[in-house]
């Protein structure tokens, strides 16, 4: 898995954005259409695509689109 | 884990029971017209239905439990064990369970009391009357399952009340010998706040700061007497736990996807639900929704979706059914259930 290939699916995931705004630096909060059904999707895709259990708490303490592929990374099964 | 099977009680009928006032989402004016796409399209949710001012849960459940009765063509002096499953009894006390009694007009000699469970409500509540039934030879019960949760959510709260519906559900059970029904059952208090109401019982007697609004966060004021939902960590849970579960009862009751005919799950909200279903690979056809139409129904909505999306297949057919509720407490249980040909009547509108 490389951070390309994430931001492809979260693009995919959020198809109510729009495509190639997403970066590693984004912050997903700052999405002007950001909403907690948006965090429901994160932890949704991390669980089915990667086998990652994202809590509420540990997703608040991510920011980016690269700290939410970090967690993945470091915690993929 | 607490696994059992209990022998020889059937599932003999079904009945269902929904308030005839419908509320879209599409009309939720606290959402933006993008949001309100968003959400209908994660909780799956377009429309919900809403008791009137003063019905009750019962109520619907009375309806739910007069039809299956009339239906199953029972005496009712025979129904031995009545409960009541549910979050939003009439009173404080007595038990409602004992109320439902006597409106049904059922026997004396006849056991009484309520169970306060919620989302795993159903596979609870079957496997403590199954229990009851099975051990003391009662021949014929009665579980009558739901909640109203239109009355506790805050209007003003988009984290609840776009997603709950109100429905009441009563089903029938009876000995017959040969059958079985398997279940799991667990429970995790550490989460208890995950959903909750926190006022209003003994812990926090209501006083007037019970009713003081407070707004949590954009989009979300309530007060402690509504419902308060943390969405995420309840999501996380069920898309572990759920699916953890349903692998650990497959391995102890030697049971795999292919022995189901369906997959009831408790209609928490489609992504959540969805997320369970792919995690262990279960056939979308063979897992229906009731969400779209009638919401996140508490404990009825396995009843509920079996009345409104299986109605013709379980009046027809054999079918051996795979359930798993999940939610509030935190509590969750997973089981079999074999229907052969039951009485199913049509959604009663009230």
């Amino acid at each position: 898995m490389n951070i390309e290939e994430f931001i492809k699916k979260l693009e995919i995931e959020f198809e109510d954005l729009e495509k190639g705004n997403l970066t590693a630096q984004t912050n997903f909060r700052d999405i002007d259409e950001w909403s907690s059904m948006h965090a429901l999707i994160i932890i949704a895709l991390m669980d089915v695509e990667y086998e990652v259990t994202v809590g509420g708490e540990d997703l608040s303490k991510m920011e980016t689109v690269q700290d939410l592929f970090d967690f993945a990374q470091k915690n993929r099964q | 884990m607490a696994f059992f099977s209990i022998n020889n009680i059937q599932v003999s009928g079904i009945a269902a029971a929904v308030p005839k006032n419908k509320v879209s989402n599409w009309d939720y004016d606290l959402l933006s017209d993008s949001e309100k796409k968003l959400l209908i399209k994660t909780t799956g949710v377009e429309t919900k239905r809403i008791v009137n001012k003063g019905n009750t849960t019962s109520d619907l459940c009375y309806e739910a439990a007069e039809k299956i009765i009339k239906e199953l063509a029972w005496k009712k002096e025979e129904i031995q064990v009545v409960i009541f499953l549910s979050q939003s009894r009439d009173y404080y006390l007595p038990a409602t369970s004992i109320i439902l009694q006597d409106r049904l007009g059922l026997s004396k000699s006849c056991m009484a009391f309520d169970i306060g469970l919620g989302c795993s409500g159903y596979v609870y509540g079957l496997s403590v009357i199954s229990s009851i039934m099975s051990a003391t030879g009662l021949s014929k019960g009665l579980l009558m399952v739901g909640d109203i949760s239109s009355l506790t959510c805050s209007k003003e709260d988009k984290s609840t009340y776009p997603l709950f519906g109100d429905a009441g559900t009563a089903t029938a059970l009876e000995i017959n010998a040969g059958t079985q029904m398997d279940f799991s059952l667990n429970s995790d208090g550490a989460g208890f706040e995950t959903i909750i109401i926190p006022a209003g019982g003994v812990r926090n007697v209501v006083n007037e700061k019970s009713f003081e609004v407070k707004e949590v966060e954009k989009g979300i004021k309530r007060n402690a007497l509504n419902l308060a939902l943390n969405g995420l960590d309840v999501f996380s849970f069920s898309v572990k736990e759920v699916p953890k579960s349903i692998y650990a009862f497959y391995e102890k009751f030697e049971y795999s996807n292919i022995d189901f005919d369906y997959f009831l799950m408790h209609q928490a909200n489609k992504l959540m639900n969805e997320t369970i279903r792919k995690k262990i690979k279960f056939d979308e056809e063979k897992t229906p929704y009731s969400l779209k139409e009638y919401g996140n129904t508490s404990s009825a909505s396995i009843p509920l979706t079996i009345v409104t999306q299986l109605q013709n297949q379980v009046k027809t057919k054999s079918l051996n059914l795979l359930m798993a509720g999940f939610g509030v407490g935190l509590s969750w249980g997973v089981s079999s259930l074999p229907l052969n040909k039951i009485i199913c009547p049509d959604l009663i509108e009230v």
